[in-house]
C-alpha cells in the first residue's frame, strides 16, 4: 500500500512522467508538485510538452511511463509496454514494471475534483451561457435515468439550477445568461469556460493558456480574476501560460520545460534570472 | 486436386467479382480521400450505367453503345457532384452525407419510373460474354478478363496520380483540403476530376458486372455499392491499392461462402468483416491514422 | 406563461386532437386515404423521433433504425400469433417452436426490449467509432440482422423468409396515436432532463463533455439503447399496421426514408420530426398519387410524363431541393409549442397593425 499513497501534502504530484509518441519523446521524465492553494505555472517555448503534460493529468493520454498522485492518492500509472517496450527512449524504464496500470478516462479525473479549460475554447456551441454551466452539474447528480426522466428529482434539479445561477452571478455573467455561448466576446468566453469548470466543484483547476489571444487589458482583468477565484473557491491552480506578465504576477512558483525536460523551477524572480531559462527562450535566436 | 477442381469456379468467380468491386471501390476511396464523404449515390450511378447500356444497345450497335454508356455515366457523376455536393462544401459532414443519400433515393426512383420496376435484360456484349473452358470448368470470358483489366486500369490510375499535375493536386487535396486551396490548387476541378475518374471506372465495372448478372433493377446498385465501400474501408479508406486488395478479398470470401452453401450470409459476411476491421484496426489495412487534437 | 398553464394547454390540445380523430373516424368512410396517412404517419413519427434522439440530440450518426424496427416487428409478431393459427403460418416449420401468445401491449414492450438488448450488444464495439464509420457499421448491422432473420435454420422461430401473419392488428387510428404519443412524450421528458442536457453536450463537443465529467461510453450507449427501444416499439406498431411482415421489408432504404423525415423536420426538433413524418407519408402515399395516373387531364390537356412511379421521382426531387436549399428543415432545432404559436401570432398582428397605421 505504501506505493499507492504518497503523503507529501501536495495536491498534485507528477512522478517521472514520460510521454513518447512513436520515436518522439514529448515529455521526458518530468516530476513536479503543486501544493494546496498554490498557483503553479508551467512555461516553456512552443513544443516543450506543456499541453501534453496537461493531457496526461486529465486522462486524455495515458503516459508512457510514470505516475500521477492527486491528494496523495495514485490516480495514474503506466510503464512502457507492447511495441513501446523496445522503442522507449526515456529514463527510468523499469521503475514501474510489473505494477498495476491505472489509466482513468477524462470524466473520471473530473469527478475526482480536477477540472480543466482548453487551449482553444471548447464551449457547447448550441447552448446558452446558463446551459453550459448547468451541464457541468450533471456529473454531481444522484438521480438516475428513471427518476430524471419522470422528474422525480425536482429538488435536485432545482438545486442544480440555483447553484448555476449563483455561479453566474459570482462570475459576472448573469447579464448574458440566455445568450448563445459562442455569441459572447472572446474574453467572456474564456470566463465562461472557467466558470463551467468551476461548476464541477473542483479543488484543482487546470488552465491551458487562459490568456491566449487576449489583449493586455483583457489579460490584466484575467490576472485579477484568477487571483480572485482562487481565494473565493479555495482552489489550487496549475496553469500553462505564455503571457509572462500574467505568469510573473500571479504564480507562486514556476516550472519550466524545454524539449520535454524540466530545466528550472522556483519563485518567479528565481526563474526570471535563471540562465538556463534565458537560454531556452533566447537560445534559438542566438543560433540563427 | 479434386478439391481444387470443385472449388475453382467459386475462386474464379470470386476473383472476377473482386475485380468488379475494385473498380467501384476506387470511386469511393478517392472521393472519401478528398471530400471525407461516403458517396452513397455511387452504387446507384453504377446501376444507372447498367440501365444506359440496356437502352442504348437497343438502338445502336455495341461498339457505339459502350462508349456512349461510359460518357453518359461520367456525365451523371460529374453532374451529381456539381449539383448535390458542391453547394454543401462548407456545410457539416452530416449534411453532405444526407445529400448523398438523397441523390441515391432520386436515382433509384428515377430508374423505377423509367423501367416501370421491371428487371431489364442486360445485352450480351460480344466476345466477353462468350463461354470459355479453363481447367475443366466452363465460364464466361469476362471472368478471366475482369481481374486483368482491373489491374491494368489500377496501374494506369496510380501512374496518373503519381506523375501528372492533376494527380499531384489530388494528392495534395486529400492530405489537406484547405491548405491546398490556399496553395492555388483549383479545388473544384480536382473534385470534378475525382468524380470523373471514379464514375469512369464504375461504368467499366458495370459492363463487366452485369454481363454475369441476370438483369438490371433500380436497386441493384445498392449492394455492390455497399460492398465496394466496405472494401474501401477494409483496405484503408483513401488508399487505392488498399481498396483493390480489399475488394479482391471480399469478392473471394463472398463466393467461397456461397460455395459452402451459406448464400443467405454472403452479404452479412461482408458487413461482419467491416465491423471486425473497424473495431480491430479502424483505419483499415493501409489507412493513415488521424488524431483529434485537444 | 406559468408551468401549470403550459401543462393545461398541452393536455387540452392533446385531448382535442384525440377527440377530433375520434369524430373523424365516426363520420368518414374507414377506407379513406386520410386514415392510412394518419396511422402510418403516427408510426413513422415515433421512429423518426427515436432516430432524432440519436442523430439530432446526441450527435451519433446511426443508420441502424430499420434493423431495430425489424427486431421489434418480429418479436411482436412471434409473441402474439394465436397458437391455433401457428400451424398455418409456420406451415413449413411444423407450427414453429413458440406455442403461446402474450397480450399485445406486453408484446410491443418486449419488441422494444429485444431491440434495446441487441442495441446494447452492438453498441459495445461500434459506439467507439466516429461519425461516418459509425453510420456504416450500424447500417451493416441492420443488414446482418435482416440476413439472419431470413436464415431457414432459424425458421421455427422466424418462419425463414416467409411472411408472418395472423397476429392481432389495430382498427382505430387512435391506437397508433396513443402508443406513439406516450412513447414520444417519454422521449421528450428524457430530452428535457439532465440526461438530455448531457446528450446535447456530447453532440456539441465530445471532448469538452468528457472534461465536464460526462462518461461518454455510458451516455452514448444510453442514447443508443433508448433510441433502439422506441424503434423496436414502432416496428411492432408497423407490423400491426401492415398485418403481415417479412424481413425483406426492412431494407436500408427504409432507414434512409426515416433519415430524410428527420432532416426535413429539422435535426434536433421533436415536433419537426412529427410534422415531417405526416407530411412525408401524406405526400408519398396520397397527395402525389395523381402523378401516377397516366390519364390525368387538366381541362382537355393531357399532362405528359405521368405514369406509375412518377410520383416518387417528383417526391425525390422535392426532397433533394429541401436538403440543398432548406437545410435547417421545417423547424430547425426549434420546437412547436403553444408559446411559439402565440408569439408568432402576436408578431403577425403587430406587423399588420403597423401596416394599417
Amino acid at each position: 500500500m505504501s506505493n499507492e499513497r504518497n503523503d507529501s501534502g501536495a495536491v498534485l504530484k507528477l512522478e517521472n512522467l514520460t510521454m513518447q509518441f512513436g520515436g518522439v519523446v514529448a515529455v521526458d521524465n518530468v516530476s513536479l508538485e503543486v501544493g494546496k492553494g498554490e498557483i503553479l505555472s508551467l512555461i516553456g517555448p512552443n513544443g516543450a510538452g506543456k499541453t501534453t503534460a496537461f493531457n496526461m493529468v486529465t486522462g486524455v493520454y495515458a503516459p508512457t511511463n510514470g505516475a500521477i498522485y492527486y491528494k496523495g492518492e495514485k490516480i495514474v500509472q503506466n510503464t512502457p509496454q507492447g511495441k513501446m517496450k523496445k522503442l522507449y527512449q526515456g529514463e527510468n524504464a523499469d521503475l514501474y514494471v510489473g505494477k498495476r496500470v491505472i489509466a482513468p478516462t477524462p470524466d473520471k479525473i473530473t469527478k475526482l475534483g480536477i477540472a480543466r479549460t482548453f487551449q482553444n475554447i471548447r464551449l457547447f456551441k448550441s447552448q446558452t451561457v446558463f446551459e453550459n454551466i448547468l451541464i457541468a452539474k450533471h456529473m454531481l447528480r444522484t438521480s438516475n435515468l428513471f427518476t430524471a426522466t419522470f422528474h422525480l428529482n425536482a429538488k435536485e434539479e432545482a438545486q442544480m439550477r440555483q447553484e448555476s445561477e449563483e455561479l453566474l452571478r459570482i462570475m459576472e455573467l448573469e447579464d448574458v445568461r440566455d445568450e448563445l455561448a459562442t455569441s459572447l466576446p472572446y474574453g467572456k468566453q474564456r470566463h465562461l469556460e472557467i466558470a463551467r469548470a468551476l461548476a464541477t466543484k473542483p479543488e484543482l483547476l487546470l488552465l491551458d493558456e487562459p490568456a491566449a489571444g487576449m489583449n493586455p487589458q483583457e489579460t490584466m482583468e484575467l490576472t485579477q480574476f484568477i487571483g480572485r477565484i482562487r481565494g473565493e473557491f479555495g482552489l489550487t491552480i496549475f496553469m500553462i501560460e505564455h503571457h509572462m506578465d500574467l505568469v510573473m504576477e500571479i504564480s507562486d512558483r514556476i516550472h519550466v520545460l524545454d524539449f520535454g525536460k524540466s530545466i528550472a523551477e522556483g519563485k518567479p524572480d528565481e526563474v526570471r534570472n535563471d540562465p538556463r531559462v534565458i537560454e531556452a527562450y533566447l537560445g534559438g535566436a542566438q543560433d540563427e | 486436386m479434386e478439391w481444387i477442381t470443385r472449388n475453382l469456379p467459386y475462386l474464379m468467380a470470386g476473383i472476377s467479382v473482386g475485380g468488379q468491386y475494385a473498380l467501384i471501390a476506387i470511386g469511393y476511396t478517392m472521393v472519401y480521400g478528398i471530400l471525407r464523404l461516403i458517396n452513397f449515390a455511387h452504387g446507384d450511378i453504377f446501376m444507372a450505367a447498367g440501365l444506359i447500356l440496356v437502352y442504348s444497345a437497343t438502338v445502336m450497335p455495341m461498339y457505339l453503345a459502350i462508349p456512349l454508356m461510359i460518357v453518359l455515366t461520367v456525365l451523371i457523376g460529374f453532374m451529381v457532384e456539381r449539383v448535390a455536393y458542391k453547394p454543401l462544401r462548407t456545410a457539416p459532414r452530416m449534411s453532405i452525407m444526407i445529400s448523398a443519400i438523397g441523390v441515391s433515393y432520386l436515382l433509384q426512383n428515377l430508374a423505377l419510373y423509367i423501367t416501370g420496376g421491371l428487371s431489364q435484360q442486360y445485352p450480351a456484349i460480344p466476345w466477353i460474354s462468350d463461354t470459355v473452358t479453363i481447367f475443366g470448368s466452363t465460364t464466361k470470358r469476362v471472368t478471366v478478363i475482369t481481374p486483368v483489366l482491373t489491374l491494368v486500369l489500377v496501374v494506369l490510375l496510380v501512374l496518373l496520380i503519381k506523375y501528372t499535375k492533376i494527380g499531384m493536386a489530388m494528392r495534395a487535396a486529400s492530405r489537406d483540403f484547405e491548405t491546398s486551396q490556399l496553395m492555388g490548387i483549383k479545388i473544384n476541378s480536382v473534385v470534378s476530376m475525382t468524380f470523373i475518374i471514379g464514375t469512369f471506372l464504375a461504368a467499366i465495372g458495370s459492363a463487366l458486372f452485369f454481363t454475369n448478372y441476370t438483369g438490371v433493377t433500380p436497386t441493384v446498385g445498392a449492394m455492390p455499392g455497399l460492398k465496394a465501400f466496405v472494401a474501401a474501408v477494409f483496405g484503408g479508406i483513401g488508399s487505392i491499392p488498399g481498396a483493390v486488395i480489399g475488394a479482391f478479398i471480399i469478392g473471394i470470401c463472398e463466393n467461397i461462402i456461397k460455395g459452402v452453401g451459406l448464400t443467405t450470409f454472403s452479404d452479412a459476411f461482408t458487413f461482419a468483416l467491416l465491423i471486425i476491421i473497424l473495431i480491430a484496426k479502424p483505419t483499415g489495412l493501409f489507412g493513415e491514422k488521424e488524431a483529434d487534437k485537444v | 406563461m406559468s408551468k401549470k398553464k403550459k401543462m393545461a394547454w398541452n393536455v387540452s390540445l392533446i385531448v382535442a386532437l384525440l377527440g377530433l380523430l375520434f369524430v373523424l373516424e365516426q363520420v368518414m368512410p374507414s377506407g379513406s386515404m386520410l386514415f392510412t396517412v394518419l396511422k402510418k404517419g403516427a408510426i413513422y413519427a415515433l421512429v423518426a423521433v427515436s432516430m432524432n434522439l440519436l442523430n439530432g440530440f446526441t450527435g451519433l450518426f446511426s443508420l441502424g433504425q430499420a434493423g431495430f424496427m425489424l427486431l421489434g416487428a418480429y418479436t411482436y409478431a412471434i409473441l402474439t400469433i394465436p397458437p391455433e393459427s401457428r400451424a398455418s403460418v409456420y406451415q413449413y416449420y411444423d407450427g414453429g417452436i413458440v406455442n403461446f401468445a402474450i397480450p399485445v401491449p406486453l408484446a410491443l414492450i418486449a419488441g422494444g426490449l429485444i431491440a434495446a438488448g441487441f442495441a446494447f450488444l452492438i453498441g459495445l464495439p461500434v459506439l467507439r467509432l466516429k461519425s461516418d464509420y459509425l453510420a456504416i457499421a450500424t447500417l451493416g448491422f441492420a443488414e446482418i440482422i435482416r440476413a439472419v432473420f431470413q436464415w431457414d435454420k432459424l425458421g421455427p422461430l422466424t418462419n425463414g423468409s416467409n411472411l408472418l401473419r395472423s397476429f392481432p392488428t389495430f382498427q382505430s387510428v387512435l391506437y397508433p396515436f396513443i402508443v406513439s404519443g406516450i412513447c414520444i412524450a417519454l422521449i421528450v421528458m428524457l430530452i428535457n432532463s439532465t440526461y438530455g442536457r448531457a446528450f446535447k453536450a456530447i453532440r456539441d463537443d465530445e471532448i469538452a463533455a468528457e472534461a465536464m465529467g460526462i462518461n461518454l461510453a455510458h451516455h452514448k450507449r444510453l442514447a443508443f439503447v433508448i433510441s433502439s427501444f422506441f424503434a423496436g416499439v414502432s416496428g411492432g406498431l408497423l407490423a400491426m399496421y401492415q398485418t403481415t411482415i417479412q424481413a425483406s421489408m426492412f431494407k436500408s432504404a427504409m432507414t434512409y426514408e426515416i433519415l430524410l423525415i428527420v432532416v426535413i423536420g429539422g435535426i434536433g426538433s421533436v415536433t419537426g420530426s412529427c410534422i415531417s413524418a405526416f407530411l412525408f407519408i401524406a405526400c408519398s402515399e396520397w397527395w402525389l398519387r395523381f402523378l401516377d395516373n397516366e390519364n390525368f387531364y387538366i381541362g382537355s390537356f393531357h399532362v405528359p410524363l405521368l405514369r406509375a412511379g412518377f410520383r416518387k421521382v417528383v417526391f425525390a426531387v422535392v426532397i433533394m431541393a429541401m436538403v440543398l436549399f432548406y437545410r435547417q428543415g421545417i423547424m430547425g432545432t426549434k420546437e412547436f409549442s403553444v408559446e411559439a404559436l402565440q408569439g408568432f401570432f402576436r408578431k403577425l398582428f403587430r406587423r399588420k397593425s403597423v401596416k394599417e397605421e
